[in-house]
């Protein structure tokens, strides 16, 4: 079979924040939808060619890294959208797997699975935009048709989770909305962990640049404070 | 002694004087959390809040007081107290906290000048002594100096060497003092004096240098006794061993004023006799802490009198005071033991603080409660540094102390002659401009050939450059040999090396600065097109780069090995010129904060960097050049040798901000865990960590009164953000912060 070559935005050899312990993160290029809040408006463009790596190219530097790992730590696929190249996110968490590195796919399953790519992943880190099917929409740009489908694969794969959502200030930082978000953590199993990610404005410049229209224009970073206070409902 | 001894385990030490065996045979490790810590006691309290008023006059000033009327010396002195009522362990410097000494053996010129910045003058009586009739340290060595190092030494091609102060970076094993009592250390110093037969002249000297030593011992036991103790016999408690102990090292900043004035390697060793005061029932865990808090603020009041122009070198009144703590004794056992918690639970009880410098040894194999707890320290206060045991060990074995910064050495069994550094990446410049220094036109280096290139050529570069740095090599070693024997002569530490064993093993630490500059400069010169430009007299002032090069901090190879040519070459050169009292060469990549004047003095690289604009610290990659994230400029510093290179430290101060460590406090402290571990399980030798954002330093910088007590790491130290320059401020800000997006 062909080996899939891969479109990648960069590299972060010192992530401590996308999946558990030191994780060497691969942002893939190229995306599906167009949140309103994205941070990396430049990781949408697929056909905009950054740099191009192959799963055995990517995992040479890897290996780099392993002696920071320790006992918690590896390697986080994101983006963009890393679906949108499953098959080298396959290649490269069986090169992983084969070598005792722990996987995370960082996601926001708005892609149909059509890979093998869930059986070598460890951890789904799953970037939940909305509940409700009008407002992820709304957000989004696209139906959740795919989130569903990819919540269920994810189901019977019994797939360990972490589940993710940003939060807006006057959009979605009510103890309703926060709520929700923990009805539907309770109808999955193996959900680890619940993250809430408070807004910030720091990719307003990037628009700029790019000569996109910022749709969240004159919404402010949303308190982080508020947003601990928020994550309380979800005990 | 077997009285004193009581309780203990083991034989061998009781003999002959061996510290490290008596650590091994009576030490407990520890391996448990933090959570039986205790607060600041009241007594506590009350002094650290005398001392609190006192450093805060102190700051207003930078000088509270200093001793006009007498000089330096183990008893020249009456005891000082801060609060009698309230102090468990006792001792100053001078008659009062804060106040400074005069010390003249180094040389008149540094202490006067000092003196001057602060509009007072030494006693007439003592000025005619020093200025008349005694020859000091400095007077020997410039009596010697040859041309070739007056003018490096003028043009900063090699700066801060210990020509006109204190060469300090000796650890007495301060120890021996509390383990032994003075009178038996005294006895074995009298047995060695008579095995020394005066049949050369190095004999000669050391027989004179053990009976210095002898005298040396009898003072700091009558020191002692000015407070109220006798020190003849060894320790009996806990209480006494500390305060033993801190006898030994008081004597040695009465009587010297070296930059560096290191404690060693003393809490898991005091350990063993609180743990034998605690099963007695003679000491809580409260008096404990209250033993270790007071020993602390101790070290944290020990101040030398500087020069105002010394502060460009050595910004913010260090003294260097490192503690070293933690370790491992073998693949398995560590040295942790609660005292090393206690030690470091001290920047909680008392406030952070950069002394004393809290030096822990890593390896991943230490106690994950431990490593846990230094990460929380870390995160908390800035004021830890950390550098790794396994690569140390092998060559120290178990019981060596970090010197100054990142200088290791066996606690009384070998000393260091302190040799600054050179300029590495001026040497460069001077490889291009045929030895004529950038700034000012003058010739410093002779027999080099003057580049005439349009577009610098690689191969011929690196030969010129390699041409450069083995005259640089001789001209270096030749400074120290000769600061060495001078001061040797004129200010030997005597109640310093009395803590040594007589046969002492010496090292001659050499020192390069600019690291970084000089990689990336060779590496743009290599990958990229440079063209130098030149002045009207010809001389190369400035570059144009055409193209992208590797820059060193992204873990890349092309650059990495290209530094690490260099100095492997330079230590070589080093290594073939023959060094006073045979001391072996070693070699650091450390700056200290003197990056910031080394970048002043050096006209614009071939990398890109204007002329004035500071250096990096230490074997720190360019300020904002290391952009593959943190780990890759880890890497690229790991790669550095230690052994038979750089075995003298290199020096990495990694700043990251809070954010990017961790959503919550476990996983930061648990991030920090990994990345300490990954980083030294690849053989480096030293990181500084500093978790904290730019925005915070640069509020600090323009409202300081918000943040009295804000301690960061800068270069093999920590230093109160407030008490640096401007410059160095800016300096510090501008590096690269790990992790902002």
């Amino acid at each position: 079979m062909m080996k899939a070559i891969a479109n990648i935005a960069s590299f972060e050899s010192m992530g401590l924040v996308d999946g558990p312990g030191v994780r060497f993160v691969v942002f893939l290029q190229g995306c599906p939808l167009r949140c309103a809040y994205c941070h990396n408006p430049e990781m949408w463009n697929f056909n905009e060619k950054k740099q191009q790596y192959s799963a055995e190219e990517v995992f040479a530097k890897i290996k780099r890294y392993v002696p920071y790992f320790g006992k918690d730590g590896g390697v986080t696929v994101s983006g963009g959208e890393p679906l949108m190249q499953q098959q080298f996110v396959e290649e490269l968490f069986a090169l992983c797997k084969q070598n005792g590195i722990h996987t995370c796919l960082d996601t926001s399953g708005s892609v149909e699975v059509t890979s093998d790519v869930l059986d070598y992943t460890d951890l789904v880190i799953l970037d939940v935009k909305a509940i409700d099917a009008d407002q992820y929409k709304d957000l989004v740009g696209l139906s959740n048709v795919n989130f569903c489908k990819f919540v269920k694969l994810c189901q019977e794969k019994n797939k360990k989770m972490w589940l993710r959502q940003v939060i807006v200030p006057n959009y979605n930082d009510t103890k309703e909305s926060v709520e929700q978000l923990k009805e539907f953590a309770k109808t999955l199993k193996n959900v680890d962990k619940i993250e809430l990610l408070p807004y910030h404005t720091m990719a307003v410049k990037k628009y700029q640049q790019l000569g996109i229209v910022y749709r969240l224009q004159g919404v402010a970073d949303m308190d982080k404070e508020k947003c601990k206070q928020l994550e309380q409902f979800l005990k | 002694m077997e009285n004193c001894w009581k309780g203990f385990k083991g034989e061998s030490w009781r003999e002959t004087i061996n510290v490290a065996q008596f650590i091994l045979d009576n030490y407990t490790e520890y391996c448990g959390d933090d959570s039986f810590l205790k607060g600041i006691s009241p007594k506590t309290q009350k002094v650290w809040s005398e001392c609190e008023k006192l450093l805060a006059e102190e700051a207003k000033t930078g000088l509270l007081d200093v001793e006009t009327k007498a000089i330096s010396g183990i008893n020249t002195f009456k005891p000082g107290y801060i609060d009698k009522e309230n102090e468990v362990v006792f001792g100053l410097q001078t008659d009062k906290p804060l106040k400074r000494i005069v010390n003249l053996y180094g040389g008149t010129r540094m202490a006067e000048k000092a003196l001057d910045a602060y509009q007072r003058t030494v006693d007439e009586d003592i000025k005619k002594h020093f200025w008349e009739y005694r020859k000091t340290h400095n007077d020997g060595v410039f009596d010697v100096y040859t041309p070739e190092i007056r003018k490096a030494r003028k043009a900063g091609l090699i700066t801060g060497l210990p020509d006109a102060y204190g060469r300090g970076r000796i650890i007495g094993d301060y120890r021996r003092v509390a383990l032994y009592g003075i009178d038996f250390l005294i006895e074995e110093k009298k047995k060695d004096w008579a095995e020394i037969d005066v049949s050369s002249e190095e004999n000669i000297r050391l027989r004179e240098e053990v009976a210095e030593q002898v005298k040396a011992l009898e003072e700091i036991k009558k020191m002692a006794n000015s407070y109220g103790f006798d020190i003849s016999k060894p320790a009996t408690t806990a209480t006494e061993a500390v305060q033993w102990l801190y006898f030994g090292y008081l004597a040695a900043v009465k009587e010297n004023n070296g930059a560096a004035m290191s404690l060693g390697r003393t809490s898991t060793f005091l350990d063993i006799y609180i743990e034998r005061d605690l099963q007695n029932g003679l000491l809580t865990e409260e008096q404990a802490q209250e033993l270790i808090d007071q020993f602390i603020i101790k070290l944290r009041l020990v101040r030398h009198l500087r020069a105002p122009d010394y502060n460009e070198i050595f910004a913010g009144d260090p003294t260097w005071v490192t503690e070293t703590l933690a370790g491992m004794v073998d693949e398995k056992r560590s040295l942790v033991t609660k005292n090393s918690f206690r030690y470091l639970h001290s920047l909680i009880n008392l406030n952070p603080s950069p002394e004393p410098n809290m030096t822990v040894l890593w390896s991943d194999k230490l106690p994950e409660n431990f490593k846990k707890y230094c990460a929380k320290i870390s995160i908390l206060t800035d004021s830890i540094q950390y550098e790794g045991d396994d690569v140390m060990r092998n060559q120290y074995g178990c019981d060596y102390a970090i010197s100054c910064c990142v200088s290791a050495m066996r606690v009384g069994k070998q000393m260091q002659f302190f040799g600054a550094r050179c300029n590495m990446a001026k040497a460069l410049l001077y490889s291009l401009n045929g030895g004529v220094d950038e700034k000012t036109g003058l010739l410093v280096v002779e027999g080099i050939e003057k580049c005439e290139d349009e577009v610098l050529d690689f191969d011929k570069v690196m030969a010129n450059y390699k041409k450069t740095l083995k005259k640089v090599a001789k001209t270096y070693v030749d400074a120290l040999n000769i600061i060495h024997f001078m001061h040797d002569k004129y200010a030997y530490e005597r109640g310093q090396m009395a803590l040594h064993d007589t046969k002492v093993d010496r090292l001659m630490a050499f020192g390069a600065a600019g690291y970084s500059v000089v990689a990336d400069s060779l590496s743009a010169i290599k990958y990229a097109k440079v063209k130098p430009i030149r002045n009207e007299e010809g001389i190369i002032v400035d570059f144009e780069i055409e193209g992208e090069f590797p820059k060193y901090g992204n873990d890349d190879d092309r650059v990495d090995f290209i530094g690490i040519e260099v100095v492997q070459t330079f230590f070589d050169y080093l290594k073939q010129l023959p060094t006073y009292r045979n001391s072996v060469h070693t070699l650091s990549l450390l700056t200290i904060t003197s990056n910031v004047m080394y970048g002043k003095k050096t006209g614009a690289t071939p990398d890109g960097r204007k002329a004035g604009e500071p250096f990096a610290p230490g074997a720190n990659p360019m300020h904002e050049r290391d952009c593959s994230g943190a780990l890759c400029s880890l890497n690229s510093v790991a790669k550095i040798p230690y052994c038979d290179c750089c075995q003298d430290g290199i020096s990495n101060t990694f700043s990251i901000v809070p954010d990017a460590l961790g959503h919550d406090e476990v996983s930061r402290i648990d991030n920090l865990v990994a990345v300490l571990d990954g980083y030294f399980i690849q053989n480096a030798q030293h990181l500084n960590v500093n978790v904290l954002n730019r925005d915070l330093l640069i509020d600090a910088m323009n409202n300081p009164w918000k943040y009295p007590n804000l301690t960061i790491r800068v270069s093999g130290y920590a230093v109160n953000f407030n008490k640096l320059s401007r410059a160095h401020q800016e300096e510090v800000i501008a590096r690269t912060f790990h992790g902002k997006r």
